[in-house]
C-alpha cells in the first residue's frame, strides 16, 4: 500500500496498543471469574463431605416390645422420652409446648435429639472427601471406632425443614428462611409503591427548581449510605419512636417477647427504607427511558397528565422498574448489619407468625453459625449460604419471568 | 364557549387565528409577532428554512409547547372566538379539539384497535367504540389493510401505515383542526403520496395545518401557504414573511425573500 508523507506510519504501534488493552480486559475478566469460582468452591467445600456420626444411645435399644422406635405411637414415645431424660427437661418441653399439642413426629424428633443424640465427632471438607477418601476412612476408623462414616450433604430436606437448634445434628434454617421471606415481603410492600410513586412525581410532575434538585441529589446520595446507618435509623424510628405500632400493642397484640418493638415489622420497614432510594432511582431511570413521543401522542389526544402517566408512562416503564426492584431486593435480602442493630434474635426456634413476631434472617443465621467455636457449625453455615443463594436465584428468576411476561403482553 | 354564530363572526371565517403571537425559549425569542388566520376546511402549509420556528408556531396552536418547561408564549390564539391562552382555558380541552400528528409515527405500543379507541375512551366517547374504530380507520384509508389485525400491536405496521394509524387515532376524538408536523418526513415517496391523498379527503371535514420542508408537497397539497423566515435584524427570530393562496405564492410571490426560498436559492 502506498503511503503519503502526511501521516507517520504508526499503524503497527496503534494495533499493538489495542492488543495490550485487550489483554488487560481479558485479565480483568479472568480475575472476576476466579473470584466467583473461589466463592462457590468455598461454599460447596463446606456444604458437602464426610462426617463421623456417633450415637449416645443406639436407637435399636429403645425399641419397646419389639416395635422399633420409629413405629411407636405418640404415648409410648412420650414414655420413652420420660424414661431417658430428666424431669426438669421434661417440664421445660411441656412449658414450651404442651405434649398434648405435639404430634408423634415431634416427640420422635425430641427423642432423636435428646436420647439417641447422634453427634458429629468429626467432619471433612468436600475437597478432602473427594481427593483423599481412603485416608479419611482410615483416620475415622482409627480415631472414632464407635462412629459410622457417612457422606453428608449439609443442605438437605431436614435442614430446610427444621428450626434452629444448638445441636448441629438437628439444626435447620426454617426459622431463618421464614424470617427472611417475611421481612423482605414487608420491605417490598412498603418500598415498591412508595418508591414508584416518588419516582413518578420527581420525573413527571416536579418542576425543575432548587428544592427538587436538592431532593434529587439527596435521594441519589442516600442510595450510597452504609446500611448500618439505616439500622440506627430503624432503631430510632421503628423500634423506639413507633414501638407501640411495630410491637403490635396499638393493635391489641400483647406478646411480652416483642413488646420492645424488635419485630419483623420493624425489620421489614428498615429494609424498605434501605432499598427505597434504590427503587426510586431505578424507577426514575425506567421512566426517563419511555420515549417522549409517547407522552406527546397522549397529550395530543387530549389526555391529562395523570392519564398519560397511568396508561403510557408506567406500563412502558414497568419492565425497567421491576428490574430495578429485583436488584434492590437482592441487596436487601443479604443485609445483616441493620437487622443486628434493630435487634434480630440470633437464636429463636419458633416460626414467625406475623409482622409482630420476633425474627431472625438467613444472613444473621449464617453469621451466628460462623461465629461459633465448633467447626461443625461452619458446615451448617455453608449449607445456609447455599439456601440463601438459592432463595436469591429463585426470587430473581421469578421476577425476570414476570418481567418478560409483562414485556410480551405489551 | 360563546355561541357558534358569534364565534364565527369574530373570527372572520377563520378556524383559528393568532394575534401578535410571540414565543420564547427562555430569553430567546424564537417567534415574533405572528398574525395568521387559518381558513376553515382548508389545508394550510407552513414552509420556511430550518430553525425559523415553523413547528413552534404549529405547536402553539394546541398549547403543546407548554410541555417544554422553558417555553413562554405571548399574544393570543383565537379559536371559536376564545383565546386558548386565557387563564380559564384548560389545555387538555384545547388539545382534544385541535389534534396533532407528529413528525415520526408514534403509535402507542398497544393493539391497532386500542390505538384508535384509547383517545376516544378517555375523552368520554358515548357511542359504539367498534364503529368509531372502524370509521376512523376507514377515514384514514387504513381499514382494508388492518381489518384482520386489529389486535396486533400498532408497532407491527409499516412506517406509512403507522402514520395513518396516528391520523386515525387523531380523528377518532373528532377534533376541529388537525396539526401535522412534517408528517411525511420519515416516510418513503409512495407512503408520502398516500398521506397526501388522505389529507385532501380529510380537508372536507377538518381544517388542516401542515408544516413541511418539502416545497413540492406544499404546492401539491395545500390551499394556502405561509412562508416563515428568520428576522433580518440579526436576532434570528422566526417571522411570518408572506401568506396567501398557494398558487399565487408559488407563481407570483410578493417578496423577494419568498421567491428566493421557493426557487431554491436558500434554505
Amino acid at each position: 500500500m502506498s503511503t503519503n508523507n502526511l501521516h507517520s506510519s504508526n499503524l503497527p504501534g496503534r494495533h499493538r496498543l489495542g492488543r495490550v488493552w485487550l489483554v488487560v480486559f481479558q485479565v480483568a475478566l479472568v480475575v472476576g471469574v476466579v473470584a466467583l469460582c473461589a466463592l462457590l468452591f468455598n461454599i460447596l467445600n463446606g456444604s458437602f463431605g464426610y462426617v463421623a456420626v456417633q450415637d449416645k444411645v443406639n436407637p435399636a435399644t429403645l425399641a419397646v416390645d419389639g416395635v422399633p422406635l420409629e413405629e411407636l405411637d405418640k404415648d409410648t414415645l412420650i414414655q420413652v422420652l420420660q424414661a431417658n431424660i430428666s424431669a426438669g427437661l421434661m417440664a421445660r418441653y411441656e412449658f414450651d409446648k404442651p405434649f398434648a399439642e405435639r404430634d408423634a413426629g415431634e416427640v420422635y424428633d425430641l427423642i432423636l435429639e435428646r436420647v439417641v443424640a447422634p453427634e458429629f465427632v468429626a467432619q471433612w471438607s468436600l475437597y478432602e472427601s473427594l481427593t483423599n477418601a481412603g485416608e479419611v476412612r482410615a483416620t475415622a476408623a482409627q480415631e472414632y471406632p464407635e462412629a459410622r462414616l457417612e457422606f453428608r450433604s449439609w443442605l438437605n430436606w431436614h435442614f430446610l425443614r427444621a428450626p434452629q437448634s444448638s445441636y448441629p445434628e438437628i439444626a435447620g434454617v426454617r426459622t431463618a428462611v421464614l424470617g427472611s421471606l417475611w421481612t423482605i415481603s414487608i420491605a417490598v410492600l412498603f418500598a415498591f409503591p412508595v418508591g414508584v410513586a416518588a419516582a413518578v412525581y420527581l420525573q413527571e410532575y416536579a418542576p425543575d427548581n432548587l428544592i427538587n434538585r436538592i431532593i434529587q441529589t439527596n435521594i441519589t446520595n442516600l442510595a450510597g449510605v452504609p446500611s448500618i446507618i439505616y439500622g440506627i435509623l430503624g432503631l430510632a424510628i421503628f423500634v423506639r419512636a413507633l414501638g407501640a405500632f411495630t410491637s403490635g400493642i396499638a393493635f391489641g397484640v400483647t406478646d411480652p417477647a416483642t413488646a420492645n418493638g424488635r419485630t419483623i415489622l420493624s425489620a421489614g420497614l428498615t429494609l424498605g427504607m434501605l432499598v427505597l432510594p434504590l427503587i426510586i432511582i431505578n424507577a426514575q431511570e425506567a421512566i426517563k427511558a419511555v420515549p417522549s413521543s409517547l407522552r406527546q401522542a397522549s397529550y395530543g389526544l387530549g389526555a391529562t397528565r395523570w392519564e398519560t402517566v397511568w396508561h403510557h408512562v408506567l406500563p412502558n416503564a414497568m419492565a425497567g422498574i421491576m428490574t430495578g426492584t429485583i436488584l434492590a431486593i437482592s441487596r436487601a435480602i443479604g443485609e445483616t448489619a441493620p437487622l443486628i442493630v434493630i435487634g434480630a434474635s440470633t437464636f429463636i426456634q419458633v416460626d414467625p407468625e406475623g409482622p409482630f413476631s420476633k425474627f431472625t434472617t438467613l444472613p444473621i443465621q449464617i453469621y451466628q453459625w460462623t461465629a461459633r467455636p465448633q467447626s461443625v457449625f461452619r458446615n451448617l453455615a455453608g449449607g445456609a449460604s447455599l439456601v440463601l443463594l438459592g432463595l436469591l436465584l429463585t426470587m430473581n428468576a421469578t421476577a425476570i419471568i414476570l418481567r418478560n411476561r409483562y414485556r410480551r403482553s405489551q | 364557549m360563546s355561541d357558534t354564530a358569534q364565534a364565527t363572526a369574530s373570527l372572520n371565517g377563520a378556524a383559528i387565528l393568532s394575534k401578535d403571537l410571540s414565543i420564547y425559549y427562555g430569553d430567546f425569542q424564537a417567534v415574533r409577532d405572528v398574525n395568521l388566520d387559518i381558513q376553515t376546511n382548508r389545508i394550510t402549509a407552513i414552509i420556511g428554512p430550518s430553525g425559523c420556528g415553523k413547528s413552534t408556531v404549529l405547536r402553539a396552536f394546541n398549547r403543546m409547547n407548554e410541555l417544554i418547561p422553558s417555553v413562554n408564549t405571548k399574544g393570543e390564539v383565537l379559536f371559536r372566538g376564545e383565546n386558548i391562552y386565557a387563564p380559564d382555558v384548560d389545555p387538555v380541552e384545547v388539545r382534544r379539539r385541535i389534534g396533532m400528528v407528529f413528525q415520526k409515527p408514534n403509535p402507542f405500543p398497544k393493539s391497532v384497535y386500542e390505538n384508535v379507541a384509547w383517545g376516544a375512551r378517555i375523552n368520554g366517547h358515548k357511542g359504539n367504540l367498534d364503529e368509531l374504530v372502524h370509521s376512523s380507520l376507514k377515514a384514514a384509508a387504513l381499514w382494508d389493510e388492518v381489518k384482520d389485525k386489529l389486535d396486533q400491536s400498532g408497532l407491527s405496521l409499516s412506517g406509512g401505515q403507522q402514520q395513518r394509524l396516528c391520523i386515525a387515532r387523531t380523528i377518532a376524538v373528532r377534533p376541529d383542526i388537525i396539526l401535522m408536523d412534517e408528517p411525511c418526513s420519515a416516510l418513503d415517496p409512495i407512503a408520502t403520496l398516500r398521506i397526501e391523498e388522505l389529507m385532501r379527503d380529510l380537508a372536507k371535514e377538518f381544517t388542516i395545518i401542515i408544516v413541511t420542508h418539502n416545497m413540492q408537497q406544499a404546492a401539491r397539497v395545500s390551499d394556502r401557504t405561509a412562508f416563515f423566515s428568520l428576522s433580518e435584524d440579526g436576532k434570528r427570530a422566526g417571522m411570518l414573511m408572506e401568506y396567501g393562496d398557494t398558487k399565487t405564492m408559488f407563481t407570483r410571490p410578493e417578496k423577494k425573500i419568498t421567491e428566493d426560498y421557493i426557487t431554491g436559492r436558500f434554505g
